[in-house]
């Protein structure tokens, strides 16, 4: 199933995980992300697609997990190892949560946080931070009359770009999304959309849709999960198609889910 | 169904109205006591209040004179236990609030706290007694008395914190971390300023209390007449609740005025720790960046 390929940015090889309370578990997920790509993981939910995107950033509390097996390479770290440094890590894996959720400061502090943890103090830099990654999340033109507003002033679907600007700022090398557009309107579903598209010739994309349109119009590569399992993966969008597992193409055509 | 049967037969809107009234009726009634109590104090006490009475040390056996010792007293205990329980208690309900675990260990510690605060605060006395003056040697003192008091405010102050704590969104964390923040930073930086509200209010709750309180000082610092003022920690002192319950109850032919005229200040002391507690969270609020 899996491809190797010079330009994948993350491997996922034979990755398995258990919860404490037994929920939501994967189990022996081979997958690769290609670099400067819009990767989808799509699926009913309860499928595993969160808990992917969030071992990927170690998000999870090691106290919920039971057991997890195999590899996750970040290029050639594995990023499962108990060596890896976190915020290291994170500052290199960004992610986008389904709810817009802005932190309690101003537009501009919200921007600015994840770079202020790290220790950069310089106000020249933090700005230049503050116009690019807004600019980049097509949000500058807005709001830059308004940095130092409260950020929950914002509507639902600015807060959300302003999560992704907040993202951009730290240059990641990944972005995951999960959801991003679940509470927004068609229009700023749209420009987040759009910004994707802009964004992947940066950045290495994992987008989890919120429906299989938005998977299908967005994905340059996707993997259909369905209860833990990795069912279906294609380079392309073929997966949308012509599928050739019989449990994708009843999913992708709405036979269920 | 618009109307019900039986003897009074309101419609819904009556029947909203009817239970409107009653609610507000009861809310009015909540703050009667307070109302009468207040207006008493100053009915009976207020002649007794003078520059003299806030600045001066009783004599001809407490029946003259003023409170200045007791009322100095008071605010010293009442900073005593700031100092002792505020960065202790702050401290527990962080470490409640965002590290532990839920485990058998910390179930007993929050049970342990609830039980602290159905403690009897003559029982809190008995132990301060035991603890601090005789067993630790510090004395019938300011010292001990604020000790025994912050032990007996601890869990207001940890439990309104920790409850403070646990107001702020489990997201601002979860997004903290993601942008690469520590642990400690988000506390530091997220949580902390969001529950900083809630945290001062508990705080003054708690000192409120331990400023009115008689019994936990009664064996561990309070004096029943002292003609110098305390100079160090390890002093007795005289205190505003002790004082008022003296000349209350062991004074023959005590005026009355200066009884009510204490309580009076008394009152005011803990109204104005309360109106200062308001002060202080709606500038917190108002100070908020969002």
């Amino acid at each position: 199933m899996v491809t190797p390929a010079m330009t994948d940015k993350i491997k996922i090889e034979g990755f398995s995980l258990q919860y404490q309370d037994g929920t939501e578990t994967l189990r022996n997920v081979n997958l690769s992300i290609e670099k400067n790509a819009i990767t989808v993981l799509f699926g009913p939910a309860g499928g595993g697609k969160s808990s992917l995107l969030r071992s990927i950033n170690r998000l999870n509390d090691p106290e919920d997990i039971k057991q997890i097996d195999g590899h996750i390479f970040l290029d050639s770290e594995d990023i499962l190892s108990p060596k890896v440094d976190l915020i290291n890590l994170r500052r290199k894996i960004g992610m986008v949560f389904a709810r817009p959720v802005v932190l309690p400061l101003t537009i501009r502090k919200n921007i600015t946080y994840g770079l202020e943890v790290m220790g950069e103090h310089n106000k020249a830099r933090l700005d230049d931070a503050v116009e690019r990654s807004l600019r980049q999340a097509a949000l500058w033109e807005e709001i830059n009359h308004r940095l130092d507003d409260p950020a929950v002033a914002l509507s639902g679907g600015q807060q959300q770009r302003l999560c992704i600007a907040r993202t951009l700022a730290l240059e990641p090398d990944v972005i995951m999304l999960d959801e991003p557009t679940s509470g927004l309107d068609p229009i700023s579903t749209g420009k987040v959309e759009n910004s994707l598209q802009e964004l992947k010739k940066q950045y290495t994309i994992i987008l989890v849709p919120h429906s299989v349109q938005q998977a299908a119009r967005t994905a340059d590569n996707a993997a259909f999960f369905l209860q833990g399992e990795l069912i279906e993966f294609s380079r392309g969008k073929g997966i949308f198609t012509a599928p050739t597992v019989k449990k994708t193409e009843d999913y992708v055509t709405g036979r269920f889910g | 169904m618009a109307t019900r049967g039986g003897f009074f037969k309101f419609d819904r809107n009556n029947q909203q109205k009817l239970g409107f009234a009653l609610l507000s009726l009861v809310a009015l009634l909540t703050i009667l006591p307070i109302i009468v109590i207040l207006s008493m104090l100053v009915f009976k006490g207020g002649s007794a209040i003078s520059w003299e009475f806030i600045s001066g040390f009783p004599y001809d056996g407490m029946r003259e004179g003023g409170i200045l010792p007791a009322i100095i007293g008071t605010f010293y205990l009442t900073i005593g236990t700031a100092i002792f329980s505020v960065p202790l208690g702050v401290a527990s309900a962080i470490y409640l609030s965002e590290y532990a675990k839920d485990s058998l260990l910390t179930r007993i510690i929050r049970l342990a706290i609830i039980n602290l605060s159905g403690i009897p605060s003559v029982v809190y006395g008995l132990f301060g007694l035991g603890l601090f003056v005789l067993f630790l040697k510090f004395g019938t003192s300011i010292l001990s008395a604020s000790l025994t008091l912050s032990i007996m405010t601890l869990p207001v102050i940890i439990s309104t914190s920790e409850e403070a704590l646990r107001a702020v969104p489990q997201s601002f964390r979860t997004v903290s971390i993601s942008l690469g923040a520590t642990k400690w930073q988000t506390i530091r930086r997220i949580v902390l300023p969001e529950a900083l509200p809630g945290i001062i209010t508990g705080i003054i709750l708690g000192l409120e209390r331990a400023a009115g309180e008689t019994a936990p000082i009664l064996f561990t610092g309070a004096a029943f007449f002292l003609p110098n003022l305390p100079t160090t920690f390890f002093d007795a002192t005289m205190a505003l609740p002790y004082h008022l319950f003296v000349i209350s109850t062991q004074i023959p032919e005590m005026p009355i005025r200066i009884q009510f005229g204490t309580a009076l200040v008394l009152i005011t002391f803990v109204l104005g720790m309360n109106l200062l507690a308001t002060v202080v969270r709606s500038r917190a609020r108002a100070k908020r960046q969002w």
